[in-house]
């Protein structure tokens, strides 16, 4: 086991800096759910560890030109108690409070979903539907990159030596929009996604769909979004017909692997499951319920 | 290996304590603080049986860091019993036989309480979503979440 | 002179007070197997097997011994060869050939996570940090894991000189079959032949784990001279002790063994894994050592049940009588022999009237974690099988599923395919009961929704136990007992002594004593202890009436045959009757000095005369046909209990035995990689049930006495996990159509089924 540093930093660039100027492997600690599974059982033996919580804009979330900035670092929990931010985004905020258990999602951030770059990670697909970008921070300042750029597959990122996620922006809402996500797994609780499935879809005064977008976890290397499954709801009122489309769609794009959570047949099929069901309660939300 | 000195506040007295870097706030609790009420059941996260309340969130010590607790105010099991008066939910624990063997017991107190704190009327359903990362094998949860829902009906004074 | 038991007056039996030991466990006082510590400790930890099955050519420690804060490593060199034979009855016959090197691997590892070596450290880290050091040169060799695999001829085997036992004529070719069983009654093969119909078909389960959520764990402090004391977390400290002795080649006088609080083991923590490697770590450093396993290292190396092969075979007539039936049970046993095989042949069937039964067991090794008991252990498993057949049979000749088994139910003096006979009632009740639930009227009807029924039995058990009964000056007594309490066993021995001193409740303090404090007592397993310890601590407790009334004669000055105990008072009887005022337990107590100094009394017992359980369950689901999730809808289960000491901790028993029953049903199971190495070693993805998963359990009480015990006691703690599986895989059948005869039925099994 290495010898390690623990750092907490007030400001982005104090954590850059950090990240940027040491050698090694470095980790960002926010909720640390993931973290500290990898470092105890071995996977992850790091010698710097930058604990982001103390840095304000990376754990606080802000109306931005009517629309939502929340930090990275944010946890779970404060997405959901935001009475705002989750009326705006149920469905994303559904998602995040999936992630683990009630104690897991009093630390667990989106952020740290993120960038862990697990395939099946619950916050994604929904972030991903949801059209959210994120501000990235490094050594040569900051860029602003859509979120399905950032993880590239199981364990990796785009990110580059010394940068970091710092905040996510979600645009402004259009009127009759709704976004959900589902997953399934064989508990009802507690378990990593089998199959994800986040809409985020808006209709015009008349019910018809003018955009969409779909997005499914757990059944590639990393959420995918899918063109197609958007394609079938729009311009549509979102009737059976066009759900089960879209369904299909999301079926015919997975591209799973047999593992122990799941086998590829099985995940093909749950995952159009899935998207079917979160786009009828999208539906639902675009038309006003809640 | 350097230490790290950290102040903290747990069950309402100022703590301080140096720890190996690599140390959970689970082994800070137990091996540095001899506070042996916090269970170790998975080291994971995965069955909640380290609980602890950390400024007003429960979490799972065995997935925090002993340096992350600088400035923090953190209760445990044994900061639910004012002196010798045991907490409502202790009680109806007992008395509803909410415990067997007793060892996921300290963890699903203090998530209880956690909840009860923010809500004072649960329902069944949400006692048990609240409590799935609780993991218990002796009861079945029936008795659990016969207990915490008395003892929300006593604390409401119902 | 003897205590007057009349049912009608029992004041503390059947009444549910707090657990004595329920305050320190609410408030984090309760000093688990980890919570211990000494001064000067030292911190152990296992090296462990990456492989399924290696050769081990040579250990390297020197590295890791070099290490600072290293004090001591051993290996399987440091453990004394022990004799390969087996000793005890059949059922619990142990080899300590095969234990020693389930505790510390020799020649080879047999399973990943088998251990090789250990090491004691100033802290965890360094103790983590030493086994990186040390070098093991393993040659990998071919393995096997699943049980129909490793019986067949070409198998890799595990120990390459094992001839099967239990062949006529004897077995000459080595095998993985450790050992054939088979049991017989009637003329099975005729009996088929007249049947009006024959329902056979194919299960499998797979192997779960008992899921404990405390890890073991341990602390031993061993004295130059070689006395050494242990302080452990298990189902008996006497059975640590004589295990741990025996490996470590202690004296057993020279061990004391003390029971910590449990954090549950349901069968799992009868046998040794880390204290014998913590008695040679502190022997070696000359310092107190403690191990604590962690989560994995549980998953990998300790429990489970077998997963099992198995063929079940029914002939019925159209009345509904079953006219025989077949068993063919092929079970796990892990890495040694010793599965539970024989007690699923036996159990199979047993709640049954059928003439003509034949089952066969065969206990099979291979490439995992050795067995270890589990609730009801080997029951649950043949159970899946029979009570699935019998479902097939009832649906197939048109019964309601609870009529055909009452219709076939066994009764006292009906034949048992291990030769004896019943001797209880109480199996038919508990059907009746279950029947008589208001839920069975109505069955759920919603689409995807079915019932299923299965029952479950299990021998419960009786065997040594020892008490002492302490009388203070105050009136209050201490009862100390060898029975480390698993569910409840405090209380319900401190019950049954209140009751029979005629004292309240509060005024009994029960504990265990450690094994140099009390006489030998079998581990807490088999449903025995509310019996068999029970049992010892009443008579303890008439000793010390016997001595109550003697006192009380003495202060009288009368004849000590004329004083009777009543009520909890001695009162002059006899010629004598009405000459005193009967003197209280608590002034007799108080007078203790002038009449003849403490009083004091031991038993100890070898009870015999304990009843079988039985339950009768129904599950109502429902499933999802578009993504095979099974939800519980309702569950019902009626037990028999003899009587019940403790009705609210006998509830807790039947809630907490189903709800595992309802994780090895619906998710738990081992998943392997191609090399053998278990992939789900975590609660994460080893699925038990959570809170949200389940419906409050329905539990009913079923009240018919064992009349060979003073308060009616049959057990409770096991039959209860028996008919889950079966239960839920007669519910999903009738949901959707679909028979499901593999565990667990988790959600891509389940659809795969329902598409197909």
């Amino acid at each position: 086991m290495s010898e390690m540093r623990y750092e907490a930093p007030k400001t982005v660039e104090a954590a850059v800096a950090l990240l940027a100027g040491a050698s090694g492997t470095l980790r960002v600690l926010a909720g640390g759910t993931d973290l500290l599974v990898q470092m105890k059982s071995g996977r992850v033996d790091p010698t710097l560890v930058v604990d982001v919580k103390g840095i304000p804009e990376m754990t606080t979330i802000a109306v931005e030109n009517g629309g939502f900035r929340f930090g990275a670092a944010v946890p779970a929990m404060t997405l959901h108690e935001h009475a705002a931010f989750s009326k705006a985004w149920p469905g994303l905020t559904e998602a995040a409070m999936l992630i683990g258990s009630y104690q897991i999602k009093g630390r667990a951030s989106v952020g740290g979903n993120l960038c862990n770059a697990s395939p099946a990670a619950d916050s994604v697909p929904a972030l991903i539907a949801a059209g959210a970008t994120a501000t990235i921070a490094g050594p040569n300042g900051r860029r602003e990159v859509k979120v399905e750029d950032i993880a590239t597959g199981p364990g990796k990122t785009s990110l580059g030596k010394g940068e970091i996620v710092v905040s996510f922006f979600l645009p402004a809402r259009p009127a009759h929009s709704g976004d959900a996500y589902l997953r399934f797994i064989p508990r009802t609780e507690m378990d990593i996604a089998v199959v994800g499935a986040g809409i985020n879809l808006t209709l015009d005064a008349s019910g018809k769909c003018t955009a969409a977008r779909v997005c499914i976890g757990a059944v590639a290397e990393r959420a995918l979004l899918v063109p197609d499954a958007a394609k079938a709801l729009v311009g549509t009122t979102v009737d059976a017909a066009a759900i089960e489309k879209m369904g299909a769609a999301c079926s015919a794009a997975a591209k799973p692997i047999d593992d122990k959570r799941g086998t590829k047949v099985y995940r093909t099929k749950v995952c159009g499951v899935m998207a079917k069901r979160a786009a009828a309660i999208a539906l639902n939300r675009a038309k006003g319920a809640n | 290996m350097a230490k790290q000195h950290v102040m903290t506040t747990i069950n309402d007295n100022a703590v301080e304590f140096l720890c190996d870097m690599h140390q959970t706030m689970l082994d800070v609790l137990r091996d540095e603080l001899h506070m042996m009420g916090t269970k170790e059941g998975c080291g994971t996260g995965d069955c909640g049986a380290c609980t602890i309340n950390v400024n007003g969130r429960m979490a799972c010590s065995c997935l925090m860091l002993g340096a992350e607790a600088q400035g923090k105010t953190i209760t445990t099991v044994e900061g639910i019993a004012q002196s010798d008066k045991l907490h409502t939910l202790q009680r109806k624990f007992i008395e509803h036989a909410a415990l067997q063997c007793g060892i996921c017991t300290p963890g699903m107190l203090v998530a209880a309480k956690t909840l009860l704190d923010k809500n004072k009327n649960p329902t069944e359903e949400e006692v048990r979503y609240w409590l799935a990362g609780n993991l218990c094998r002796c009861t079945g949860y029936n008795a659990i979440v016969t207990a915490v829902l008395d003892a929300a009906k006593e604390m409401r004074g119902a | 002179m003897s205590a007057v038991v009349s049912e009608k007056k029992l004041k503390v039996v059947g009444t549910s007070p707090d657990r004595p030991e329920g305050v320190p466990k609410v408030t984090g006082q309760a000093q688990y197997g980890a919570d211990w510590t000494l001064p000067g400790m030292l911190w152990g930890k296992i090296l462990r097997s990456p492989h399924a099955h290696a050769r081990i050519r040579k250990i390297d420690t020197s590295k890791a011994l070099k290490l600072p804060g290293v004090k001591a490593v051993v290996t399987g060199a440091d453990f004394p060869e022990q004799k390969f034979e087996y000793v005890g009855a059949a059922r619990v016959a142990l080899n300590f050939w095969h234990i020693t090197r389930n505790v510390m691997a020799k020649e080879k590892a047999l399973f990943e996570g088998h251990p090789v070596a250990a090491v004691a450290a100033a802290s965890p880290l360094i103790a983590a940090e030493a086994l990186k050091l040390i070098e093991v040169d393993y040659e990998v060799l071919p393995h096997v894991i699943d049980v129909e695999e490793a019986m067949k001829d070409n198998a890799p085997l595990l120990f390459e000189d094992m001839i099967p036992r239990g062949y006529t004529p004897e077995a000459t070719k080595p095998s993985n079959i450790s050992k054939r069983v088979d049991f017989k009654i009637g003329d099975v093969d005729a009996a088929f032949a007249q049947a009006d119909e024959v329902i056979e078909a194919h299960f499998k389960t797979a192997p779960v784990h008992q899921g404990y959520l405390e890890t073991h764990a341990c602390l031993v402090r061993t004295d130059a001279d070689g006395q050494a004391e242990c302080w452990s977390s298990s189902q008996g400290h006497f059975a640590v002790r004589n295990l741990t002795a025996k490996i470590t080649g202690t004296k057993v006088a020279d061990l004391r063994c003390h029971a910590a609080e449990i954090g549950g083991g349901f069968g799992g923590k009868t046998v040794v894994y880390v204290e014998p490697v913590a008695l040679m770590l502190s022997k070696k450093s000359g310092h107190p050592v403690k191990i604590q396993m962690n989560r994995e290292e549980v998953f990998k190396a300790t429990g489970p049940t077998s997963g099992a092969s198995m063929t079940i075979k029914i002939g019925v007539m159209r009345d509904g009588k079953i006219v025989a039936a077949e068993g063919i049970f092929k079970y796990q046993a892990g890495a040694f022999p010793g599965s539970p095989v024989m007690n699923g042949c036996m159990c199979s069937f047993a709640p049954y009237d059928i003439a003509n039964v034949r089952t066969t067991g065969y206990d099979v090794v291979c490439n995992r974690p050795k067995t270890v008991a589990y609730r009801a252990p080997g029951s649950p498993i043949s159970a899946f099988a029979a009570e699935s057949a019998l479902d097939m049979a009832a649906k197939k000749i048109g019964m309601d599923p609870i009529d055909f088994r009452l219709k076939n139910i066994a009764k006292p003096g009906t034949p048992t395919v291990f030769g004896t006979k019943l001797a209880f009632n109480g199996f038919a009740e508990t059907l009746q009961a279950l029947k008589a639930h208001p839920a069975y009227a109505n069955p759920p009807k919603g689409k995807n929704q079915g019932r299923g029924v299965a029952a479950g039995y299990w021998f419960n058990g009786g065997g040594e136990s020892s008490a002492t009964v302490s009388v203070n000056e105050d009136g209050t007594a201490v009862v100390c007992t060898g029975s480390p309490d698993i569910g409840g066993s405090r209380a319900t021995t401190a019950q049954m002594a209140a009751e029979t001193l005629g004292i309240e409740y509060e005024r009994v303090r029960p504990i265990i004593a450690d094994t140099n404090s009390v006489g030998f007592t079998q581990t807490t397993g088999g449903s025995r202890v509310t019996f068999a310890t029970g049992m010892t601590v009443i008579n303890a407790c008439n000793k010390v009436i016997e001595e109550m009334c003697k006192r009380a004669a003495k202060i009288w000055k009368i004849e000590p045959e004329n004083v009777v105990w009543e009520d909890g008072s001695a009162r002059p009887a006899g010629k004598r009757a009405g000459e005193f005022p009967p003197l209280s337990f608590r002034e007799i107590a108080s007078k203790r000095t002038a009449t003849g100094g403490p009083i004091t009394a031991a038993a100890s017992i070898n009870a015999e005369g304990q009843a079988p359980g039985f339950t009768a369950q129904f599950a109502d689901v429902e499933v999802d046909p578009e993504t095979g999730l099974v939800k519980i809808l309702r569950y019902v289960a009626a037990q028999d209990v003899g009587r019940a000491i403790h009705p609210k901790y006998c509830e807790g028993q039947i809630h907490g035995g189903v709800v595992q029953g309802i994780g090895w049903a619906l998710n738990e199971e081992y998943i392997y990689d191609k090399n053998g190495r278990m992939e789900n070693a975590g609660f994460l993805d080893y699925r038990m049930p959570v809170a949200s998963d389940l419906p409050m359990i329905e539990a009913v009480i079923v009240e018919v006495p064992n009349p060979n015990h003073p308060y009616g006691v049959k057990g409770v703690a096991e039959a209860n996990i028996v008919p889950p599986m079966a239960a839920i895989a007669n519910a999903v059948q009738n949901a959707t159509g679909k028979r499901i005869n593999e565990l667990p039925l988790s959600p891509p099994r389940v659809l795969a089924a329902l598409d197909s």
